[in-house]
C-alpha cells in the first residue's frame, strides 16, 4: 500500500465531505429561496442564516480542487477536462450565486431582486447537481484512454450515475438545509421546515444511499460495508429524531449520514481515484495518479497544520453567529439614494 | 481557431478580468483596515464613516474577485490538462497552500467582519479586517510563486517526462517570485490609491458645486454644511473626503515608487531569465544600449512581419543598458542575436509528437507577438507613471483644503481611476504573452537535456474539442461583460449615495430595531 497517496486520498475525501456537509446547507438554502420562502421577509431570513458563513463554506470546494491538483495531478487533469461542459456550467452557477448573495440586497427594483433570487436558486441547483455528478463519475468511471483523456465527445460522461450523483447531492442539500433552518430560525419557517424534514427525509437521502450501494457493489468492496451500515443507521436515527422534533439531533444524524456515506463511497472506490470504463488498465489509481512522495510530504505538513486551524476558526464563526435569525432581526431594506 | 487558440484567449480573458478585481481587493482591504484602526485609536467619527463607506465599495468588488477566482483554478484542469499533468507536482502545491492557508482565512474572517459589527468586541472586530486583508496579500504570494515557476522553473527535476519538485525552499524563494510579489502588491496599492483619490475628488467637487464648501480670499477652504441633507453632508463628511483624498494620493505615490523600484529589479532578472521577452518589449532587433521611446513597423511590407521591419523612431542612448545592467555601455542582446541562440538550444521545429496535434513538426517562432509585448510594456509604465503624477498634482491642488471648482479636472480625476487598472492589465498581458511560445519558460541556467520547459502547444487538453472551448469562452466572456456592467452600476450608485449609502443611520433609516436580541449587526 502506498502510504502517502493513501493518506492524501483520505484527505481529499475529508475535503469533499467537509464541502458537502458545510456548503450542503447553504446550497440547499439557496434552492429554498424560490420554493420554500413565502415572502420577501422570509427570503431575507433564509439568506441571512447563511450570510456570514457561505463564503467560507465554498472555500472547501476550492481547497478540494487545489488539493487534488497538488496531490493527484492526473486525477485532476483527467476528471476536469473530461467534464468540461458540466464544469463550465458549475462555474457559471457559482459565479452567479456568489454575486447574487452580495448584490441581491442592493437591488433597487422588485424585478431586479427577483432576478437575483433566480440566480441564487438556479446557481445553487446547478452547482449542487454538477458537483454531485462529478463526484459520482469519479467513483464509477469515465471513458478514458491510455493517456487519461476522455473519448466519445463532449457528452460521453452523461450516464445514469451522473444523474444519480446529481440528484443525490441536490436532495441531500435540500433536506440538510431544512434541518439547518430548523436550528437557525424561529416561528413559521422553523415549524414548516421541521414538518418537511420529518416527511421527506428518507426520500431525500435515498439517491445518496443508492449511489453508495452502487459503488460498493461495482467494486465488490467488503471494507465499505461498515461505513455504509453506519450511514444507514444515521439515516434511521435522523428520521426517528425528526419525528420527535429534536432539531439538533436531526442535523447531527444527517451530518453523520453524509460523512459515513462519503466514507463508504471513497472506501469502495479505493484504490481507484477515477476508473476508465474502456479498459481497467487505464484506471487512475492512488499510485499512478499521485504526486511524488516529496510533494506529498510537504503537503502533509501543511495540511497537518492548516486543516485544524481552518476547522477551529470556522467553528468559532458558527459560534459567534449561533443565535436564531428571525423576521424581527431583519432591518428594513435600505435603498440607496443619490445625494449628489 | 483551434482548441489551443481558444483556450489561450479564454485564459487571457479570465485572468485579466479576475485581475481587475484582485488589486482593488488587496489595496483597498488593507487601507480600510488602517482606517478602522484610526477610528479605533482616535474615536473620531470621520474614520468610522470612512471605514464604512470604503468598506462597502470593497465588498461590492470583493465578491466579484471571489466569483471569478474559482475559474482560474478550474481551468488548469479543464482546458490545460497536459500542462496540469506535467507540472502538477510542483505547481499544485502553492495553489493548494493558497486555499488552505490564505483564502480560507480571508473568506471566513471577512464574513466575521461584515456581520460582526457591534457583535464582536471592538478589538477583535478590528483584528478580523486586518487578518482578512493580510491573508489576501499572503494569498497573492502563493499565486505568484506558482506563476513565477512558469516564468522561471527552479527546484525541479524531470522524472518520467514530468516536472517533480525536489527543493520546495527553492520554489518558494524563487528570485522571480521575490521581485514579482512586491511589484504586484505595489501595483495593487496604486489601484487603491487612484480609487480613493478619484472618488474623494468627485465628492469634494460636488460639495463645492452645491455651494456647501467655499473658499475665502486667500483661497483657503471654508467648510460648510448642507441644510437639507443633514448628517449626510455635514462637516464630518468633508473631513472624510479630504482625508480619503490625501490618503489616496500618498498611497498612490508610495505605490508608484515601489512599483518602479521592483519593476527595475524585475526587468534586470528578465533580461537574464527571458531575454527574448525583454528584447521584444524593446523592439530591439540588434544588440544595443539605447532604449526605444518609439518604434513602429515599416508599413511598406504590409506591417512588421519580422523584427527587421521595425524602425526605431527615437531612442535614449544608454538607457537600456542602465535598465539591464546598471551601466550605460553594456550591450543588451537583440532579437536577431537571440533567435539563433534559442533555436540552437531548444530546436527549430516542434517534435513529431502527437501531443502537438496539427502543430507537430512545424517551425517554432520564438519571437512573441511584438506589438503586444512592445505596447504592453509601454502602456504599463505610462499608465503607472500617469497615476503617480496625477497623485502629486492632486496633493498640490488641494493644499488649501479643497479641490478647484473646475469641472474638467474633476472629470479627469474620476477618469484617472482607470489608469492603474489599465497599467496592471497591460503588465500581465506583457508578462504572459511575452513568455510565448512557452507555457513553462526554460530556465537558462539549467544545464543538459533535462531542461524543464513546455511549449504552450503541448499544454492544452487533448480530449477537449474546440466546440467545448468555444462554448465556455462565449459563456464566461458574456457573463463577465454583463457582471462588469452590474458592478460598475452598483459602485456608481453607492458612490453617488455618499457615506449614507453605507450607513443607513445617517440617512435617517433606523438600522436595527432591537439591539438586545440582535443576532446580526448587518443583514443582506
Amino acid at each position: 500500500m502506498d502510504y502517502l497517496p493513501t493518506l492524501w486520498f483520505i484527505l481529499i475525501a475529508v475535503l469533499w465531505g467537509g464541502y458537502l456537509f458545510l456548503e450542503g446547507f447553504d446550497l440547499g438554502v439557496g434552492m429554498l429561496m424560490k420554493t420554500f420562502a413565502k415572502n420577501e421577509k422570509q427570503r431575507r431570513v433564509l439568506l441571512n442564516t447563511v450570510g456570514p458563513v457561505w463564503d467560507g463554506n465554498e472555500v472547501w470546494l476550492i481547497t478540494a480542487g487545489a488539493a487534488t491538483f497538488a496531490a493527484f495531478p492526473y486525477w485532476y487533469a483527467s476528471l476536469f477536462s473530461a467534464l468540461y461542459v458540466p464544469l463550465t456550467l458549475v462555474l457559471v452557477a457559482l459565479i452567479f450565486r456568489a454575486v447574487a448573495f452580495e448584490y441581491r440586497g442592493k437591488a433597487h427594483t422588485h424585478a431586479v431582486r427577483k432576478a437575483w433570487d433566480w440566480a441564487i436558486f438556479l446557481g445553487s441547483f446547478v452547482a449542487a447537481f454538477g458537483v454531485g455528478a462529478m463526484l459520482a463519475l469519479s467513483t464509477t468511471g469515465l471513458p478514458l484512454n491510455a493517456n487519461g483523456d476522455r473519448v466519445g465527445g463532449p457528452f460521453a460522461w452523461f450516464n445514469i450515475y451522473a444523474v444519480l450523483g446529481g440528484l443525490a447531492v441536490v436532495a441531500f442539500c435540500l433536506i440538510h438545509a431544512l434541518a439547518f433552518l430548523g436550528l437557525k430560525t424561529d416561528g413559521d419557517i422553523r415549524t414548516r421546515a421541521a414538518r418537511l424534514v420529518a416527511r421527506w427525509l428518507p426520500v431525500a437521502l435515498l439517491p445518496m444511499a443508492a449511489w453508495a450501494v452502487a459503488v460498493v457493489l461495482l467494486n465488490h468492496s467488503m471494507a465499505a460495508v461498515a461505513p455504509l451500515g453506519l450511514a444507514v443507521c444515521a439515516l434511521l436515527f435522523a428520521w426517528f429524531q425528526a419525528s420527535k422534533n429534536h432539531e439538533g439531533l436531526v442535523f447531527i444524524g444527517l451530518g453523520i449520514f453524509l460523512l459515513a456515506g462519503v466514507a463508504a463511497i471513497f472506501t469502495a472506490a479505493y484504490p481507484n481515484v477515477l476508473p476508465s470504463t474502456i479498459d481497467a488498465a487505464f484506471n487512475l489509481t492512488v499510485s499512478n495518479a499521485s504526486s511524488t512522495p516529496y510533494t506529498l510530504r510537504l503537503m502533509s505538513i501543511v495540511a497537518a497544520f492548516g486543516l485544524p486551524m481552518v476547522l477551529a476558526y470556522q467553528a468559532w464563526t458558527y459560534w459567534v453567529f449561533r443565535k436564531r435569525v428571525t423576521e424581527v432581526h431583519i432591518p428594513e431594506a435600505h435603498t440607496v439614494t443619490s445625494i449628489v | 481557431m483551434d482548441a489551443l487558440e481558444i483556450a489561450r484567449w479564454q485564459f487571457g480573458i479570465t485572468t485579466v478580468y479576475h485581475f481587475l478585481m484582485v488589486p482593488l481587493t488587496i489595496g483597498l482591504g488593507l487601507t480600510v483596515a488602517v482606517m478602522q484602526t484610526a477610528w479605533h485609536r482616535s474615536g473620531k467619527e470621520e474614520y468610522l464613516r470612512m471605514t464604512k463607506f470604503w468598506g462597502k465599495l470593497f465588498l461590492i468588488n470583493f465578491i466579484m474577485g471571489v466569483a471569478t477566482g474559482i475559474v482560474q483554478e478550474f481551468q488548469f484542469g479543464m482546458a490545460w490538462s497536459e500542462y496540469s499533468r506535467f507540472v502538477g507536482d510542483v505547481f499544485g502545491a502553492p495553489l493548494a497552500m493558497e486555499a488552505l492557508l490564505a483564502f480560507f482565512l480571508e473568506s471566513v474572517l471577512l464574513g466575521l467582519w461584515i456581520f460582526g459589527w457591534d457583535r464582536l468586541p471592538k478589538r477583535l472586530h478590528l483584528a478580523t479586517i486586518w487578518i482578512a486583508s493580510l491573508a489576501s496579500i499572503f494569498s497573492a504570494y502563493f499565486i505568484l510563486v506558482a506563476n513565477s515557476w512558469m516564468q522561471h522553473p527552479v527546484g525541479t527535476e524531470i522524472v518520467d517526462g514530468r516536472a517533480t519538485m525536489v527543493d520546495a525552499w527553492a520554489v518558494f524563494t524563487n528570485n522571480t517570485a521575490l521581485v514579482t510579489f512586491p511589484h504586484t502588491i505595489f501595483g495593487a496599492f496604486a489601484v487603491a490609491g487612484g480609487f480613493l483619490l478619484g472618488i474623494s475628488w468627485y465628492h469634494l467637487h460636488k460639495r463645492r458645486q452645491s455651494g456647501i464648501d467655499t473658499v475665502d480670499a486667500s483661497g483657503k477652504v471654508v467648510v460648510g454644511e448642507s441644510a437639507t441633507l443633514g448628517k449626510n453632508r455635514d462637516k464630518v463628511d468633508y473631513q472624510v473626503w479630504i482625508k480619503s483624498l490625501r490618503i489616496g494620493a500618498v498611497v498612490a505615490m508610495v505605490a508608484f515608487m515601489g512599483v518602479a523600484l521592483s519593476g527595475h529589479a524585475q526587468a534586470q532578472l528578465m533580461i537574464q531569465q527571458q531575454p527574448m521577452k525583454m528584447a521584444a518589449a524593446e523592439a530591439a532587433c540588434h544588440d544595443g544600449t539605447g532604449f526605444s521611446l518609439l518604434s513602429v513597423g515599416d508599413l511598406r511590407g504590409g506591417g512588421a512581419t519580422t523584427c527587421d521591419d521595425v524602425v526605431g523612431v527615437f531612442e535614449i542612448p544608454g538607457l537600456l543598458s542602465f535598465l539591464a545592467h546598471d551601466n550605460f555601455t553594456t550591450e543588451v542582446k537583440g532579437v536577431n542575436t537571440l533567435l539563433p541562440e534559442y533555436q540552437e538550444k531548444y530546436g527549430t521545429h516542434l517534435p513529431d509528437n502527437p501531443i502537438y496535434g496539427d502543430r507537430a513538426g512545424t517551425e517554432i517562432n520564438y519571437l512573441p507577438v511584438m506589438e503586444v509585448t512592445y505596447w504592453g510594456f509601454r502602456l504599463m509604465i505610462t499608465l503607472g507613471g500617469l497615476s503617480a503624477v496625477a497623485a502629486a498634482v492632486a496633493l498640490w491642488l488641494t493644499r488649501k483644503g479643497t479641490v478647484p471648482h473646475s469641472k474638467w479636472i474633476s472629470r479627469l480625476a474620476v477618469l484617472g481611476i482607470l489608469a492603474p487598472f489599465g497599467g496592471n492589465a497591460a503588465g500581465w498581458i506583457f508578462t504572459e504573452m511575452g513568455r510565448q511560445p512557452f507555457v513553462v519558460a526554460p530556465n537558462p541556467s539549467f544545464q543538459g537535456i533535462d531542461q524543464v520547459f513546455m511549449y504552450t502547444a503541448a499544454a492544452v487538453s487533448p480530449g477537449v474539442s474546440a466546440g467545448e472551448m468555444l462554448f465556455s469562452l462565449i459563456s464566461l466572456t458574456s457573463i463577465y461583460a454583463f457582471l462588469l456592467v452590474v458592478e460598475v452600476v452598483l459602485l456608481t450608485r453607492y458612490v453617488r449615495g455618499g457615506i449614507g449609502s453605507a450607513m443607513p443611520e445617517l440617512d435617517g433609516h433606523p438600522d436595527d430595531q432591537d439591539k438586545d436580541t440582535d443576532v446580526l449587526s448587518f443583514a443582506y
